[in-house]
């Protein structure tokens, strides 16, 4: 054929060099592929804007605060991205969070039950919890978002009854919990030592993963991409260990959620049950067909998302202090579906990544702090949180829209 | 009829019935390798169910269902995949979210050290896309973002990915413009050269009569002729999809004829 000799013009091919990379960017931006571009340019106008009002927005101290109060809502908000890949909603994470904190606290202060052995045994009771959310949503096929907000009334009133006539337990003082929130790698190597394994592992994995392709005779990413990736990551992970350091070293908190995060992204991109949740989100019909257990997907995703709130329910009993008959009520629950969904995490299913339950929940807990340091009150800053939740799902339905005019739904 | 070689896929008295619907009633059909068999039928009358009884979307009530002689049960799309049978659907079944290389190898990825290996699946889609001389704009955009015609050549090699027998093709011109309708039957025929048994479904007579060797009409889910295209005419085809055979008149010309005709 002719066309040999001339690339097809409906060929996508990126031209050489960093232009090709902005005319790449500009069509997925036509496209409605927006993904996580809004919420990062989002986190900077919010530090921004609070630096100059506050001007103690950006200090290390409430750096870190940030870095700390975020674990407990990112890590459930982890179980949300999941849950919104596969298009549906889990609406009972509150309460699960709360009932697992109780049953912990019961546990191991009124039974005396070993401290890590309660902590395990609190996150498979989540994950029990989850796994019966999805045998009625995946086997009966009752709606998730029926289930589920079932069990948001269900396990938030059992969750009073394990705290039986205590109000509130609280932490016994050499519990793994405690340390959840107030443990320090104060060494500053640690933070350091984290960044640099951080930084030295995505490298590594790129180049591997480039060298496979160059050798297999596939497309490969020039060296100045490569080049700008590793830049990028390793200037925000030296900045953190440097503000971290400033305060009082690198929290055990954010070291849990980065695991937590680490190992999602592993498992969504990297195994094929990831590939699975994905398909099944897309379309769960071709998922069927293509002789993929959608029930068995369904289920695994409830219960991971019960057990992830079990683990964030861990801290944020640590964070209050102890569990009592209400954590875990309020908007704990709001907070982290908005920040999964701010985080750019598709309410529709089948679009996302789980690095959007850490973005999103530094943009909620920025405008908590930033708004707190302002002197605002509660009631405003629910206001705002709410806007801004209104704002991403705007964002994620006009970018659908975009889409499926541009061809793609 | 003398068969050309044994059927690797044979169905006898294949029944199915949804609720107050009898969908198919003793059904037979007999799919042999690099034999094209095209299904016909008017609306309605069995072909998407019979179909999907194969694929192991529907299973069967009653008949039997036999692979390489032997009767197996297929109860789960699952089934059907472990026997050797792909099937590529009306309605595309492909996950518009997905990238073309991860559609391709749906159900059946490659994994290396249990992880998913996308550089060994990259270049195998590329090579599969390549000896079908199928072009896309490229194998790492997600499918929505294909056309009509794209995504059903994508859905015909992702039939091919786990080197099926058997592949069937649920109308898979349907939507399509000339260009695009010529090159999936030139798909098709790449398919029965490679030795593969092929079903095909179509409303289209010409395609039928242009890639089969053999049509099988169905009607009001019985079966109502089997033809040899070498030796039918496209009319007598469609006397039998729409049962103009099937009257007073035409019964009583071909006794007169002395048992021409069909049946």
């Amino acid at each position: 054929m002719s066309e040999d000799l001339a690339p097809d013009p409906r060929l996508l091919v990126r031209e050489k060099g960093l232009a090709g990379y902005w005319e790449d960017f500009k069509r997925r931006v036509r496209g409605g592929e927006l993904g996580s571009i809004p919420v990062v340019l989002g986190v900077i106008v919010i530090a921004i804007v609070f630096q100059a009002q506050t001007g103690d927005f950006l200090t290390p101290r409430n750096l870190s605060n940030i870095m700390v109060y975020v674990a407990g809502p990112g890590i459930m908000a982890v179980g949300i991205v999941l849950v919104l890949l596969l298009g549906e909603i889990d609406l009972s994470v509150g309460s699960v969070a709360g009932l697992c904190a109780a049953l912990w606290a019961v546990m191991s202060d009124q039974h005396g039950v070993n401290d890590i052995l309660a902590i395990v045994l609190a996150v498979a009771g989540g994950a029990v919890v989850g796994t019966i959310h999805g045998f009625f949503f995946a086997r009966i096929g009752v709606p998730a978002f029926v289930v589920t907000l079932a069990g948001f009334l269900g396990w938030s009133g059992l969750q009073i009854w394990v705290m039986g006539d205590k109000g509130t337990i609280n932490i016994p003082r050499d519990s793994l919990v405690k340390d959840m929130y107030g443990y320090y790698f104060s060494d500053i190597s640690a933070a350091y030592g984290l960044a640099t394994v951080l930084t030295a592992g995505y490298l590594f994995a790129l180049w591997r993963q480039e060298r496979r392709r160059q050798q297999a005779g596939l497309t490969t990413r020039p060296l100045s991409e490569i080049v700008l990736r590793a830049v990028l990551v390793a200037a925000a992970a030296f900045v953190a260990a440097y503000e971290l350091n400033q305060h009082r070293g690198l929290p055990l908190a954010l070291v849990i959620f980065l695991a937590v995060l680490l190992l999602a992204d592993f498992m969504l991109r990297r195994t094929t049950y990831g590939r699975q949740i994905y398909a099944v989100g897309g379309n769960a019909e071709a998922a069927r067909r293509a002789g993929i257990n959608v029930e068995f997907v369904r289920l695994t995703v409830f219960s991971m998302s019960s057990a992830l709130a079990a683990l964030g329910g861990l801290f944020t009993a640590a964070q209050a202090g102890g569990a009592s008959k209400s954590l875990g009520s309020g908007n704990l629950l709001m907070n982290v579906i908005a920040a999964a969904v701010i985080g750019g995490t598709s309410l529709f299913g089948g679009r996302g990544w789980v690095w959007s339950a850490l973005l999103g929940t530094l943009v909620i807990q920025s405008i908590t702090t930033g708004l707190n340091l302002m002197g605002m009150s509660s009631e405003i800053q629910y206001m705002i949180t709410g806007a801004v939740l209104l704002l991403a799902v705007v964002v994620d339905s006009v970018s659908r829209q975009t889409q499926r005019s541009a061809g793609r739904t | 009829m003398t068969a050309t070689a044994a059927p690797v896929l044979a169905l006898s008295g294949v029944s199915k019935r949804f609720g107050a619907v009898q969908a198919l009633t003793d059904v037979d059909l007999e799919i042999r390798p690099g034999e094209v068999t095209a299904l016909v039928g008017d609306n309605g009358a069995g072909k998407s169910t019979l179909i999907k009884t194969i694929a192991g979307v529907h299973p069967i009530d009653s008949g039997t269902i036999s692979w390489k002689g032997e009767v197996v049960r297929i109860a789960k799309p699952h089934d059907a995949q472990e026997l050797g049978i792909a099937t590529v659907y009306q309605d595309l079944a492909l996950c518009d979210n997905l990238d073309v290389v991860a559609n391709l190898f749906l159900g059946r990825e490659l994994r290396r050290r249990s992880v998913l290996d996308q550089v060994q699946m990259e270049r195998q889609a590329l090579e599969l896309l390549d000896t079908l001389s199928i072009r896309i704009p490229s194998v790492r955009i997600p499918v929505a973002s294909l056309s009509g015609g794209q995504r059903q050549v994508v859905a015909i090699a992702r039939a091919l990915v786990g080197s099926p027998e058997v592949v069937i093709l649920d109308e898979p011109t349907a939507a399509l413009g000339v260009e695009q309708t010529a090159q999936v039957l030139d798909l098709v025929e790449r398919l029965r050269e490679r030795g593969l048994g092929v079903v095909l479904i179509s409303h289209n007579i010409a395609d039928v009569r242009a890639v089969a060797d053999e049509v099988a009409v169905l009607r009001l889910g019985r079966n109502n002729g089997l033809f040899r295209v070498e030796d039918t005419s496209g009319e007598e085809i469609i006397a039998a999809i729409t049962g103009a055979a099937d009257n007073a008149v035409s019964r009583r010309r071909a006794r007169k004829d002395g048992g021409e005709g069909n049946e």
